[in-house]
């Protein structure tokens, strides 16, 4: 089957956005930009980076594709499938186990119908991700849903006041490079 | 109580703008240091302080200053490592996050020493919003002519920038995290050259923990002598620990290097004791990677002796009966914790984490997971325990960079210290792979 796929186009604002982080280097180190980049790109195109935007990456850096692919698959905050409308990231690592990580993993898979690793719920809005140590060990156990984080999550009145939150989140958070008072496209596009 | 000479102010309202912090003494340290000494004298100034990196590896930042190459006509740079991600360590994203002006003053102040025209902040990308208030904090130093041109009329320049990480712990070794920063995969480099001499773009280059950074503000203010009359031989100064675990106030803790072990785990200033009444087990004492310690050892000295939160005492005997202050991340098992278990999920993040270049790592790593894996979950043999051994010894020393080392320790350690509780996971394997089993001395499981 033949799928026509439209180009993806940074807004004016990431492009302005873009430019600003490319002054950051020597100009013969372009390069260097591509991390702030990819963030960039993964905020604006729905939570991943697919391959057309990591060409899109490329061509606004000014580098081969295949330099942006090597990197994106190194990183783990990248992803490189479809994501539910909210990744919750959840901290694994020593300190969270201690303080009941384990346990909060089974309670989110149980509530949200969303298993890690896999495909987001049923309703779209859930990816759950485990990961490595967040930097927040005092306050486990914890998770990340984009730039916020969510700590002392041990008891469910703490999981269930952080889904509610997410769910009743209409419009994203507005992303800093964006001018701030105007709604955001709904939901992750 | 013991002196704050970086948090003291932590809990001020609005210390995050520059109007607050500066109203709080903030910038003397950066007038100071531009208007009345030579970049010379300011690194003699850390030097005389006797600090030491406070990223984990404890190498004297003075003297690590005075490596720095400085051919004529060439640019060199000061990077700032903010990539903390050992586990138990969580002290520099607190410090970032509520004293964004005091980072930016050490780095300030820092470059001016270095002649560095150009400085970064590498941060981990999962602190994207403590990037933010970075940002905004070096937008308000350069408004205020502390960054930019001409800063306070000296003819000196610096701009001053933040990078955000992808999520790999490799990062925070300084040369993969110069790689990353160069846009490319985080793969250690081979060393020589160092980056003194060849750095971020090949240019001679200085990569200091945050935290280090930090603690140049008190030493200029204050003076290098007056620093080190603070701590215990040759740990000066003060320290954040963060605390985590099964602690009743975890958190982070500024002390004086030279706390006993004991006043910090139990007295109300500091941790509190441990939670629900419980008895302590194990200590690890500095982040993930350093050796773990039973209660008896991480309370005394193998002489016998209080031991002390400083790099000397808590080093003393060696790994056979010590372990290291590393970055400070201090995190508390009490008696409900399953040694396999815990070793089992430290392996599993190194292996996660390593970036696959050196086999021994690449393949070490992993297989000691396994074994752990199968231990915990009551398949293990016997031979597995001395395998676990076996393995960390083939990966310790033969990488490019540490963190082979960093996951070999701690299985070494826990082996070495808690064999008994391998051995009940192979003899008792059933109730082993229980949720929730633990081995206690004496105690039968239910």
């Amino acid at each position: 089957m033949e799928t026509t796929t439209v180009k993806p186009q940074f807004s004016e604002a990431a492009q302005a956005e873009i430019k600003r982080l490319l002054t950051h280097y020597p100009d013969d180190r372009r390069k260097s930009a591509l991390l702030p980049i990819l963030h960039i790109a993964q905020a604006e195109f729905g939570g991943w980076v697919s391959p057309e935007v990591q060409d899109l990456v490329a061509e606004v850096i000014g580098i081969k594709p295949i330099e942006v692919y090597e990197v994106s698959s190194f990183y783990t905050m990248f992803n490189l499938k479809p994501v539910g409308k909210h990744v919750l990231e959840i901290c694994r690592t020593g300190p969270c186990m201690l303080r009941g990580s384990d346990e909060l993993t089974a309670h989110l898979e149980r509530i949200t119908g969303a298993k890690v690793a896999g495909p987001a719920s049923a309703d779209g809005l859930f990816t759950l991700k485990e990961v490595e140590c967040l930097a927040a060990c005092g306050f486990a156990p914890i998770v990340q849903v984009r730039e916020k984080y969510y700590e002392q999550l041990d008891t469910p009145e703490a999981v269930d006041a952080m889904l509610t939150e997410l769910r009743n989140q209409v419009h994203r958070p507005a992303l800093p490079w964006e001018e701030t008072g105007l709604p955001n496209a709904v939901a992750n596009n | 109580m013991g002196r704050k000479l970086l948090t003291e102010h932590i809990n001020v309202e609005g210390i995050d703008t520059f109007e607050v912090y500066r109203k709080h003494g903030g910038y003397r340290s950066v007038e100071k240091a531009i208007k009345t000494m030579t970049p010379d004298e300011v690194v003699e100034e850390v030097k005389k302080s006797g600090l030491r990196g406070r990223g984990g590896a404890g190498f004297p930042t003075g003297m690590k200053w005075s490596f720095l190459a400085k051919p004529e006509g060439v640019p060199r740079y000061l990077v700032c490592n903010a990539d903390e991600s050992e586990p138990g360590t969580f002290k520099d994203r607190q410090l970032m996050s509520k004293l964004p002006h005091l980072l930016i003053e050490g780095m300030i102040t820092s470059s001016y020493a270095l002649g560095a025209n150009t400085s970064y902040i590498y941060i981990r990308g999962e602190l994207l919003y403590v990037l933010r208030i970075l940002e905004k904090a070096i937008a308000e130093a350069y408004a205020n002519g502390f960054l930019g041109k001409n800063i306070l009329g000296s003819g000196y320049d610096l701009d001053l920038h933040v990078h955000p990480g992808g999520g790999a712990y490799i990062c925070g070794e300084e040369t993969a995290l110069l790689e990353s920063l160069e846009g490319k995969r985080g793969n250690p480099r081979n060393k020589p050259p160092f980056p003194a001499v060849q750095g971020l773009y090949a240019r001679p280059t200085v990569v200091n923990n945050v935290e280090s950074i930090a603690a140049v503000v008190p030493i200029i203010n204050e003076g290098g002598d007056e620093y080190a009359k603070i701590g215990v031989g040759r740990s000066t100064g003060t320290k954040l620990i963060s605390a985590c675990g099964h602690l009743n106030k975890p958190g982070i803790y500024e002390i004086e290097l030279g706390v006993p072990v004991e006043e910090f785990i139990y007295s109300d200033e500091y941790c509190g004791g441990i939670w629900k009444g419980r008895q302590l087990k194990a200590v690890v004492a500095g982040g993930s990677s350093v050796p773990i310690l039973p209660t008896e050892l991480i309370l005394k000295t193998a002489a016998g002796e209080n031991r002390l939160m400083t790099y000397e005492s808590l080093s003393d005997g060696g790994f056979m009966t010590g372990t290291m202050l590393g970055s400070g991340g201090f995190i508390a098992m009490d008696e409900t914790t399953c040694i396999v278990r815990n070793t089992w999920n430290f392996s599993r993040f190194y292996h996660h984490e390593s970036c696959g270049q050196c086999s021994p790592c690449r393949e070490g790593t992993g297989w000691m997971e396994k074994v752990l894996h199968r231990l915990e979950h009551g398949h293990g043999h016997m031979e597995d325990i001395d395998l676990l051994v076996s393995v960390a010894k083939q990966i310790e020393g033969n990488t490019i960079c540490p963190l082979g080392e960093a996951a070999a320790w701690p299985v070494a350690a826990a082996v070495r210290h808690f064999r008994h509780e391998f051995e009940w996971h192979v003899t008792h394997a059933k109730e082993a792979a229980q949720p929730g089993a633990v081995y206690r001395p004496g105690a039968v499981l239910a």
